[in-house]
C-alpha cells in the first residue's frame, strides 16, 4: 500500500524563545519487508542556524535543529510518501511464557535489537504493581508469548476507554491505568508495563495510522494525531511483533512507523529545550491518505 | 586482643581496647603499636587534656571561619551542619600506601578497558563476561553515548576508590567512584585543619603533601582542554549548584585550582562547541570536570527532567570538541553488581588477578550465585544491585545477617527470588578500627578519651601522560560507634585526615610555581554572565534591605514619640512601605527577612568569588534579624533593633567597598547598589515631598537618607521641599543623592567590556548620560512628582539594559 502522509506541528511562544535547540524524530527509516521511504521532506521554520541529521541508539533518524537567536514560534512540516507492506500470516512459533526466560538468557548482545533493553523499567514506564497484577491475572505459564501479547492487548482495550481529554503527554501509565482511560500513548505505556511484568520485552512505536478506513470499516482511534503502539519480543523465531492496544489489532498495513524505543521519551517527535519566560501553545495536524484515494 | 601490658604503651591509650576479630590501625595483631604511629603518638602523649582540647578547638575554629560546612540531603532543605572532623589522623606508611596504589592503578586500567568496551564493541557482554540484562537495566549505562569516543581517547581521568582493611590486615576495594567523585577538596580542608591542630614541624616534615596530586590533576585538565586538532578553550568545573550536598567542596576546589565554577545554565552549545556565557559574550570551554551525574548533563538527550544540565552538551562531546572528566556514562562502572564480574574480567582481559581484590560480591541474577547468596545470607549484606551505593550504605530494603535492616517482615528467599536481577550479596566484612577522640554527650573535649572506630579511606587518582598518579593522603570516614559492621558507617559518622608518612623528610610542594620561574601575573578570568547577574542582584538586594531597615527604624522612632499609630505621618509611612510589600503589622516585617534571604541566595551562588568575611557578615545579619523578629516590641525597642541592623549591614557594605578586588564582577555589584539607591531615593522623594505630605515628612526623608546633619550645615534653615530635593537629588557631593549614584553608575558602565561601540557610547551609557545631564543642571522645582516618576521608569529601563547587554 502506498501512502501520502502530511504532518504539521506548530508552537507559539508567549515570549520569544532564545537559543532554542530541538531534537526531532519525525523522519522514518526503511524497514526491510515492512516499510519503505519513497520520498520525504521536513521543513522547519524559522530556518534553523544549525541542522544536523543522525541516528540514535535504536536506529531512529534524528534531526538536531538549533537557533542562535530568539524565535517567536516554531513550525515543523513533514511530507512523506511511504510504501507499507502486508505482514504475511505465520504460525505461532513463540515460546511459552514459562520457556521465555531461557530464550532470553540465550540472547547475548547489547545491540539495538537486543530484547534486554526492553525488559526493565524505563524513564516513562516504571514498574506498576497494579498493572502487573492485572496482566498476571490474564495469563498462564503454558500460554505462548504471542498469545499472551494478544490477550493483554485485547483485555486493555476492553478495560480502558479512549478519551483524548483524560490525560496529557506527561501522564504516566500508573495514573492512566488507575483512571482506565487515556490516548494511544497511555494505552501503549500501560501495555508495555504489563508485558514487562510478564517477562516479555516490550517497547514503544510512534508513527501514523491511515486517516480514513478502507470502505466498510470503522474509523480508527488516534488517526487525527501521531499514533503510538507496542512492539514486543516473542522469542528468537518470530522476533518482534507489533500490536496496537488502542484499536485491539496487530499493527498491519494501516500503520507506518516513524521511531521506536523503550517508551515515549525515546521517540518523542520533538524534544525541545526552549529558553522562554512564558508558556507556549502548540498545534498538531496529521493526515495519512492511501495513494489514489486522495480527498 | 588488647595488650595493656605493653611497656611502651602511653597512658592516653590505656583504655584503648581493640575489638576482637578486627584489624586495628594503631596496634598490630600482637598488641604492639605500629611503628608508623610512633612519632605522632610520642608527641600527642605529651599533651595535657587541656592542650588537646585547645588544639582541637583551633582546628574546629579554622573550619568554621573558613566556612566549611556539610550539607545534608535528607534533612530539612538547606540544613548545614558543622564539618564533622575527627581530629586524630589515620596514619599509614608510604611503603604500604605505594603498594595499595599499585593495586589501584591496575584496577584503574581495567576499569578504563571495561568502560571503553561497554560503549564500544561490547565484547565482554557478547562473550558472556557481563550479563546483557544487567547492563541494559542499568540507568547509568547511557545509550546515547554508545559509539561516541572521547576526544582524547580516554574515558577516565579522575578516580576515587573507597578502600577498607579486612580482619587479616589486607586491603579491599569497597567501591569505585568515577561518576563525579567527591572528597578531594574535603581532603585538602581536613589537611588544613590538622595543620592547625598539629603544627609541629617534626611530624609534619615526614608527611607527604597533597599539593602534588592537585598539580598533576590541574595539568591533566589543561591538556584535555587544549588537545590538539580542535578549537580548545578553558577548563572548568560543572556543579549542580548550591543545593548539592558537596557544593561547598566545589567552590573550595574551584578557588584552589583556579578554575571557573559553572552551572548548566552558564553554558551553551553553538556549532557543536561548548561555550560559557560571559559578560563579554560566549567563550569556548575545552574540558569540563563535572560534578553532576551524567544523566542530568543534557536534558535534550539524557534525563529530560534535568534542570541543571546544558542542552546540546552531548553534541559537543560527540563532535569531539569537549573532554569530560569523567566521560558521560562512566558511572555504569560504579554499580555494586559490577564488583561481581571485575575479578574474572581482569583475568580474561589481562591474564592477571586483581592485586587488590574488591569486596566479594555475587549478582543474584545468576542462578548459581543466587543459591550461594541464599545459603550464606547470614554472612552477607544483600541489597540493590543497580546502585552505586557502597556496601555499607544500608537502606530499609537491605538484608543484613539474614534479616531486613528496616525490620520489615517477609521471607528472604521469596524476596530474593522475586527481585533477583536487582540484587547482589556482598560479604559482610568487619572493617579495621583507628583511634578517634570520643566525648560523651555533655563532656568537654578535654574530658574525651581515645577509642577504636571503624574506618574506610577514599583514595584519589588522576591520569597523567606518565600513568596514574595518586594523592598521597586521602579522606577517611570514621564510624560513629565501635561496631565495626555496617551500621556504624552510616550517616552521622565523622571524617579524618589521612597521613602518609615517610621515614625520611619529604620535599615541600605547593601549587605555587618554583622559585626561579619568572613571576607571571595571572590574567583575570572571564566573568560568567550568571555570576555577574547574581552580583548585580546581590548589590540591589543589600541596598534594598538597608533602605527598608532605615524606613522601619524611622517609623518606630516616630511611633515611640507619638505613641499614636493614627498619626498622619505614620499612616503615610505605612502606606509608603506597604507599596513595597512591607507590612508594619509586625515590628520586624517578614518582608525584611525575605530581602536578606534573597541577598544571601545571590551571594550563595557566587561563593567561589566572594570573600569569607563578606559571607560571614551576611549570615550574621540574617541571624540577627531573625532573632530580633521573635522578641522585639513596636516603638523604641524595634527602633533600637534597627540601629543594630543598620550597623551590621553597613559593615557588609564596608567590606565590599574596602576589600573586594575591582574585578569586573565587582562592577556589577556596585552598579546594582547604585541603581537601587538611586531608585530608593527617587521613591522616597516621590513618596514624602509632595504638596499633600503631612508635617514632618520632609524631615523624615532627610533622616531616612542619613542626611540630618548635612542638611543642617548646608542650609541652616528648616527643611523645605527645595532644600530636601537639592540635597537628596542634585548634590553631586552627597553619596545619598540621586545624582551621585547616577555618576557612579556612569563610571562603572564606562569600565565594562563593550562600553564603546565604534567610537560611540554603547546603549547602557547612552541611557545613563542624559539622566546625569538633566540632574546636573536641574533646579529643585524641575523635579516634580511627575519627573520623579519618569526617573524611576528610566532607572528600570537601565536595569533591563544591563541585563540584555551582559547578563543573558
Amino acid at each position: 500500500m502506498l501512502y501520502d502522509i502530511g504532518l504539521t506541528i506548530e508552537y507559539d511562544y508567549a515570549a520569544a524563545s532564545d537559543r532554542s535547540r530541538t531534537l526531532v524524530r519525525l523522519l522514518p527509516a526503511d524497514a526491510p519487508g515492512v516499510q519503505r521511504v519513497l520520498s520525504q521532506r521536513l521543513d522547519i521554520r524559522p530556518r534553523p542556524d544549525e541542522r544536523r541529521e543522525g541516528r540514535d541508539f535504536f536506529g531512529n533518524r534524528t534531526v538536531m535543529a538549533v537557533w542562535h537567536g530568539p524565535i517567536p514560534s516554531l513550525q515543523f512540516q513533514l511530507a512523506l510518501r511511504m510504501e507499507r507492506l502486508a505482514i504475511p500470516a505465520r504460525a505461532d512459533l513463540s515460546p511459552t511464557l514459562r520457556a521465555l526466560p531461557a530464550a532470553l538468557a540465550a540472547e547475548t548482545g547489547l545491540g539495538p535489537l537486543s530484547p534486554h533493553h526492553f525488559r526493565g523499567p524505563s524513564p516513562r514506564v516504571p514498574d506498576v504493581p497494579e498493572i502487573a497484577g492485572f496482566a498476571r491475572g490474564l495469563v498462564t505459564g503454558d500460554m505462548t508469548t504471542q498469545d499472551a501479547i494478544r490477550t493483554l492487548g485485547h483485555a486493555l482495550h476492553a478495560e480502558m476507554r479512549f478519551d483524548s481529554a483524560a490525560t496529557s503527554v506527561e501522564t504516566g501509565p500508573e495514573q492512566a491505568f488507575a483512571q482506565r482511560s487515556g490516548v494511544c500513548q497511555d494505552f501503549a505505556h500501560v501495555m508495555i508495563a504489563g508485558l514487562r511484568a510478564l517477562g516479555i520485552p516490550a517497547g514503544y512505536v510512534s508513527g501514523f495510522l491511515r486517516t480514513t478506513p478502507p470502505p466498510g470499516q470503522p474509523r480508527l482511534e488516534g488517526a487525527d494525531a501521531m499514533h503510538a503502539w507496542v512492539r514486543s519480543w516473542a522469542g528468537p523465531g518470530i522476533g518482534w511483533v507489533e500490536f496496537d492496544p488502542t484499536n485491539d489489532q496487530t499493527a498491519g498495513q494501516d500503520y507506518v512507523a516513524i521511531a521506536q524505543g523503550r517508551d515515549y521519551l525515546d521517540v518523542a517527535p520533538v524534544r525541545g529545550a526552549l529558553r522562554s519566560a512564558g508558556g507556549q501553545d502548540s498545534r498538531h495536524a496529521v493526515d495519512m491518505v492511501p495513494l489514489g484515494e486522495d480527498a | 586482643m588488647p595488650a595493656a601490658s605493653s611497656p611502651r604503651r602511653p597512658d592516653l591509650f590505656a583504655g584503648y581496647n581493640r575489638l576482637p576479630g578486627v584489624a586495628d590501625e594503631l596496634f598490630d595483631a600482637g598488641g604492639q603499636m605500629r611503628p608508623v604511629w610512633r612519632r605522632f603518638v610520642d608527641r600527642f602523649a605529651k599533651l595535657s587534656p587541656t592542650e588537646i582540647a585547645t588544639r582541637f578547638e583551633r582546628g574546629n575554629n579554622y573550619l568554621r571561619d573558613a566556612g566549611v560546612y556539610f550539607r545534608q540531603y535528607s534533612t530539612e532543605p538547606g540544613a548545614e551542619r558543622d564539618w564533622p572532623l575527627s581530629h586524630i589522623p589515620v596514619i599509614l606508611h608510604d611503603s604500604e600506601w605505594d603498594e595499595i596504589c599499585a593495586g589501584l592503578a591496575q584496577r584503574a586500567d581495567l576499569l578504563e578497558r571495561v568502560v571503553a568496551d561497554l560503549y564500544g564493541p561490547a565484547e565482554l557482554v557478547r562473550d558472556g563476561h557481563l550479563p546483557a540484562s544487567l547492563i541494559a537495566r542499568s540507568p547509568q549505562w547511557l545509550r546515547p553515548i554508545v559509539g561516541v569516543t572521547p576526544a582524547d581517547g580516554h574515558y577516565l581521568h579522575l578516580l576515587a576508590f573507597e578502600i577498607g582493611r579486612s580482619p587479616d590486615g589486607s586491603w579491599l576495594v569497597l567501591g569505585d567512584r568515577l561518576e563525579a567523585p567527591s572528597g578531594a577538596g574535603f581532603a585538602l580542608e581536613n589537611r588544613m585543619a590538622t595543620g592547625r591542630i598539629f603544627p609541629e614541624r617534626f611530624p609534619r616534615a615526614y608527611i607527604h603533601r597533597l599539593a602534588g596530586f592537585f598539580h598533576d590533576f590541574r595539568a591533566q585538565m589543561e591538556r584535555l582542554a587544549q588537545a590538539e586538532g580542535r578549537p580548545g578553550g578553558q577548563s572548568a568545573i560543572l556543579t549542580p549548584g548550591p543545593s548539592n550536598d558537596t557544593y561547598y567542596e566545589h567552590t573550595y576546589i574551584a578557588r584552589y585550582l583556579g578554575m571557573l565554577l559553572l552551572e548548566g545554565e552558564d553554558l551553551l552549545v553553538e556549532n557543536g562547541a561548548l561555550k560559557v556565557r560571559t559578560i563579554e559574550g560566549p567563550q569556548p570551554i575545552g574540558a569540563l570536570w563535572r560534578r553532576i551525574d551524567a544523566a542530568f548533563a543534557d536534558p535534550l538527550e539524557l534525563n529530560a527532567d534535568s534542570r541543571i544540565g546544558t542542552p546540546g552538551l552531548l553534541e559537543a562531546v560527540r563532535q569531539g570538541n569537549l573532554s569530560m572528566v569523567n566521560a558521560l556514562g562512566a558511572g555504569v562502572l560504579e554499580l555494586r553488581a559490577m564488583m561481581a564480574f571485575l575479578p574474572r574480567i581482569s583475568e580474561v582481559l589481562t591474564g592477571k588477578k586483581l592485586a587488590l581484590p574488591n569486596i566479594a560480591t555475587w549478582w543474584c541474577g545468576g542462578e548459581t550465585e543466587r543459591d550461594y547468596v541464599l545459603s550464606k545470607a547470614e554472612k552477607m549484606l544483600i541489597g540493590p544491585a543497580l546502585t552505586p551505593a557502597l556496601p555499607f550504605d544500608v537502606t530499609a530494603r537491605t538484608a543484613m545477617g539474614g534479616r531486613f535492616a528496616g525490620g520489615a517482615e517477609g521471607d528472604l528467599r521469596d524476596w530474593i527470588e522475586a527481585n533477583a536481577a536487582g540484587l547482589v550479596g556482598q560479604e559482610a566484612v568487619a572493617l579495621s578500627t583507628t583511634p578517634a577522640w570520643v566525648t560523651e554527650p555533655g563532656q568537654t573535649l578535654a574530658e574525651g578519651r581515645m577509642e577504636p572506630r571503624p574506618m574506610t579511606i577514599r583514595v584519589f587518582a588522576t591520569r597523567t601522560p606518565a600513568g596514574w598518579r595518586f594523592m598521597k593522603g586521602g579522606y577517611a570516614r570514621i564510624g560513629h560507634s565501635g561496631d565495626a559492621t555496617a551500621l556504624a558507617m552510616q550517616k552521622g559518622g565523622s571524617v579524618a585526615d589521612v597521613w602518609i608518612v615517610s621515614d625520611r623528610q619529604v620535599p615541600k610542594y605547593t601549587m605555587v610555581p618554583e622559585g626561579n620561574a619568572p613571576f607571571r601575573r595571572a590574567t583575570p578570568g572571564v566573568v560568567p554572565a550568571r555570576a555577574a547577574d547574581n552580583l548585580f542582584w546581590l548589590g540591589r538586594y543589600v541596598e534594598r534591605t538597608e533602605d527598608a531597615i532605615r524606613l522601619i527604624r524611622a517609623y518606630h522612632l516616630r511611633l515611640a514619640t507619638t505613641d499614636n499609630p493614627a498619626d498622619p505621618l505614620l499612616r503615610r509611612l505605612r502606606a509608603f512601605l506597604g507599596g513595597y510589600g512591607i507590612d508594619l503589622g509586625k515590628p520586624v516585617p517578614d518582608a525584611l527577612i525575605e530581602r536578606i534571604t534573597m541577598a544571601q541566595a545571590c551571594a550563595a551562588k557566587v561563593r567561589d568569588r566572594f570573600s569569607v568575611d563578606g559571607w560571614a557578615a551576611l549570615s550574621d545579619l540574617h541571624k540577627t534579624a531573625a532573632q530580633t523578629l521573635r522578641d522585639v516590641e513596636p516603638g523604641d525597642d524595634a527602633a533600637k533593633a534597627m540601629f543594630v541592623l543598620v550597623r551590621k549591614i553597613t559593615g557588609f557594605s564596608g567590606l565590599v567597598q574596602d576589600n573586594m578586588y575591582r574585578f569586573q564582577g565587582w562592577r556589577f555589584l556596585s552598579l546594582g547598589r547604585a541603581l537601587e539607591r538611586a531608585d530608593a531615593l527617587t521613591a522616597l522623594l516621590h513618596g514624602l515631598s509632595d504638596a499633600d505630605a503631612p508635617d514632618g515628612a520632609l524631615d523624615l526623608a532627610v533622616e531616612v537618607a542619613d542626611c540630618v546633619i548635612t542638611h543642617r550645615r548646608r542650609y541652616a534653615v528648616e527643611t523645605s521641599r527645595d532644600t530636601v530635593v537639592d540635597l537628596l537629588a542634585l548634590d553631586a557631593d552627597n553619596p545619598r543623592s540621586i545624582l551621585f549614584q547616577i555618576q557612579a553608575m556612569r563610571e562603572q558602565a564606562a569600565a565594562l567590556p563593550g562600553a564603546m561601540e565604534h567610537g560611540r557610547l554603547a546603549a547602557l551609557s547612552r541611557a545613563i548620560v542624559p539622566i546625569e545631564a538633566f540632574l546636573s543642571v536641574a533646579t529643585p522645582d524641575r523635579l516634580t512628582p511627575r519627573a520623579l516618576l519618569k526617573l524611576r521608569g528610566d532607572l528600570s529601563q537601565i536595569s533591563n539594559l544591563v541585563t540584555s547587554a551582559y547578563l543573558r
